[in-house]
């Protein structure tokens, strides 16, 4: 299996005024391809600002970052956009779809940054609506649509580029539990069907159990790293 | 890629259609003001221009009486200093000047058949025609013979013929003047209004000596009219007719004219430049609102730009570089500003119409200045817009997604 995330003694530090805050603390982590990790960990234990430096969207103080071999740490802020937008996908607590904006043009949004045609782009997102179970409700608005329907229609837009990583911050947080294990479900799915490697912050053990692997923070450095057996 | 920006910006904008208007008005307002300042100010110079054509190219009148008195016209009351060898005498020692005429007007009732007619009386020589560039359109001008005899003829304006003769062809008709009867010789061309209104084509024509000796009896003349060669002689012209009648009516050195040389086309060139003064001067007040229109385009794309932190944030967590954002910002600043450009063109162009129809005014709206005027338009959405899309395209994503 080829590693999609290499971290080598990741460290970031925040400057506040005079005061320097670690976030991170050397952190090392590798993650191979069709992996599903649930990162974990209480506020402040450096996991968003890991996830963040995953996501291509920030620089760390030191350290390496590689994804998929390529040392991504230190690229430029255009090349980080092209990144985000060809091979890794988000999904977040609150959705953040573009409000009065369909449902099928809320997934088309990442191929109008990379110059798909009118008419791809609209099988394409069809396709990836279908894949997460929205064949109907595509041209309502979010405030049409349930939570879970809105984050469907969010992971929809994470796939539309075929990314090798999704990244998603506690995705089912503002989801009922019913909802919440619907969700999940379809991470499981678009793991083990589509191969797609899931990395997903969450601070719910039940959540997590979805994961076969788990990594706790703790104060910037990774306390536990647990597969599932 | 263009195309689709284009409908993002209008999309955006659409969102809120009466904060975009609102917007957009000091731009709509501006240019509007200067489309119809501008045209006005066209119009008035181009009726000038004709009007300056249709008195005569290079055109002089002599008045008697000094410039202390002020007076233009001369009435029975004027002072007579003026008399028609003092006109003979310029067209012959004078080589700047390629035509004189004496001029002698009076209102008069035309009496023809059972209809009458309240008309200017001009009595002139036929050097007038040259003068005045004013062509017959029936029969003939006055000739020199008719000056000699003091004849009763005429020619006559195309008003007068309208009024006493309808559709009847005036040529050799007897006309009345205070009982006295002429025969119509000539019908003149059409000439419109002068720039003051006064109809040039209610008059009539005579010669000069008949107005003297048979209508009026006196042997001065109110005024010479006097063509120069050329417009670069005029002011030669000028100075040989000052020092001619100075030394014909015997005035010493140190006493003053007793009369005025007035040049037309000086009169009417200052009424057009002075017209097109007003015109810049209106049109600049007018580009301070296109300027105000712009700070407000300035300020709603700021705050625009802060109420979408969010959607900006969304935009680059999936892919969107920091031109992509800048260049949505600037499109929908530079779309906004266009479409208020071309509202406000169509608000010029009514107005201008407006005011040519109801007030009279003549208005010229030419494409150069509409294609100027979209074009500044324009570049008001691209020069305001750039400080606001520059900032959208500077944001964090992680503080933008933040963005409450």
């Amino acid at each position: 299996m080829s590693e999609v995330i290499r971290a080598e003694n990741l460290y970031k530090t925040y400057r506040m005024g005079d005061v320097e805050v670690p976030a991170l603390r050397g952190v090392d982590l590798t993650i191979d391809q069709a992996e599903f990790v649930a990162v974990m960990g209480s506020s402040g234990s450096g996991k968003s600002t890991f996830m963040n430096i995953l996501g291509c969207l920030d620089r760390p103080t030191s350290g390496r970052y590689f994804l998929e071999g390529q040392e991504v740490g230190s690229l430029s802020r255009d090349d980080w956009a092209h990144i985000r937008n060809k091979r890794i996908g988000f999904v977040f607590q609150g959705f953040n779809l573009l409000s009065r904006t369909s449902a099928l043009e809320n997934v088309e949004l990442p191929m109008m940054y990379n110059g798909f045609a009118g008419k791809q782009r609209r099988e394409r997102a069809l396709e990836v609506l279908s894949l997460v179970g929205l064949d109907e409700r595509v041209d309502h608005m979010p405030n049409q649509l349930s939570g879970g329907q809105q984050q469907r229609v969010a992971i929809a837009r994470a796939l539309v580029n075929q990314p090798s990583l999704i990244l998603a911050d506690e995705p089912t947080g503002n989801l009922d539990s019913t909802t919440s294990a619907e969700i999940m479900a379809l991470f499981r799915r678009l793991n083990s069907d589509q191969h797609i490697t899931i990395v997903l912050v969450t601070h719910e053990s039940d959540i997590a159990a979805y994961a076969e692997r788990r990594v706790h923070f703790r104060d910037g450095s990774v306390v536990s790293d647990q597969k599932k057996t | 890629m263009w195309f689709m920006t284009f409908r993002i910006a209008l999309r955006a904008l659409g969102r809120n259609k009466l904060r975009s208007f609102l917007t957009m008005l000091g731009i709509i307002i501006g240019v509007g003001a200067v489309i119809a300042m501008v045209a006005i100010g066209e119009g008035a110079k181009a009726t000038i221009r004709s009007q300056i054509a249709s008195l005569g190219t290079n055109v002089l009148i002599v008045l008697p009486g000094t410039a202390t008195q002020g007076g233009v016209r001369t009435g029975s009351g004027g002072v007579n200093t003026l008399v028609d060898s003092d006109a003979k005498a310029m067209t012959q020692e004078i080589q700047a000047a390629a035509f004189a005429s004496p001029v002698i007007r009076r209102p008069d009732q035309i009496v023809a058949g059972n209809l009458n007619w309240s008309t200017l009386t001009q009595g002139v020589a036929p050097e007038f025609q040259q003068i005045r560039e004013w062509q017959v359109a029936k029969g003939r001008f006055l000739h020199e013979g008719d000056m000699e005899s003091a004849a009763k003829v005429a020619v006559i304006g195309q008003t007068v013929v309208n009024q006493l003769f309808g559709n009847d062809d005036p040529l050799d008709a007897i006309i009345r003047i205070r009982n006295i009867p002429f025969r119509v010789v000539g019908v003149l061309a059409p000439k419109g209004q002068t720039s003051q209104g006064t109809d040039q084509d209610d008059t009539i024509l005579m010669p000069y000596t008949t107005m003297q000796k048979r209508l009026m009896r006196i042997t001065y003349v109110q005024s010479i009219v006097v063509s120069a060669v050329s417009a670069e002689r005029v002011q030669e012209a000028q100075e040989q007719i000052t020092a001619l009648l100075r030394q014909r009516h015997r005035i010493g050195p140190d006493r003053e004219d007793d009369f005025m040389i007035r040049n037309l086309s000086d009169i009417a060139e200052a009424a057009s430049t002075s017209a097109r003064v007003m015109a810049v001067l209106l049109g600049s007040v007018a580009s301070i609102s296109l300027l105000v229109g712009g700070i407000g385009i300035m300020n709603i794309m700021l705050v625009s730009v802060t109420e979408r932190t969010r959607e900006i944030g969304i935009r680059m967590a999936v892919g969107a570089r920091s031109r992509d954002i800048m260049l949505q910002f600037l499109v929908e600043a530079v779309v906004m500003a266009a479409t208020g450009g071309s509202i406000g063109i169509l608000l010029g162009i009514g107005s201008s119409e407006v005011l040519k129809f109801c007030a009279q005014w003549p208005t010229l709206v030419s494409p150069i200045v509409v294609a100027i005027a979209f074009l500044f338009s324009a570049a008001v959405g691209v020069f305001f817009g750039f400080y606001p899309a520059k900032k959208a395209a500077q944001l964090d994503p992680i503080e933008a997604l933040r963005y409450e």
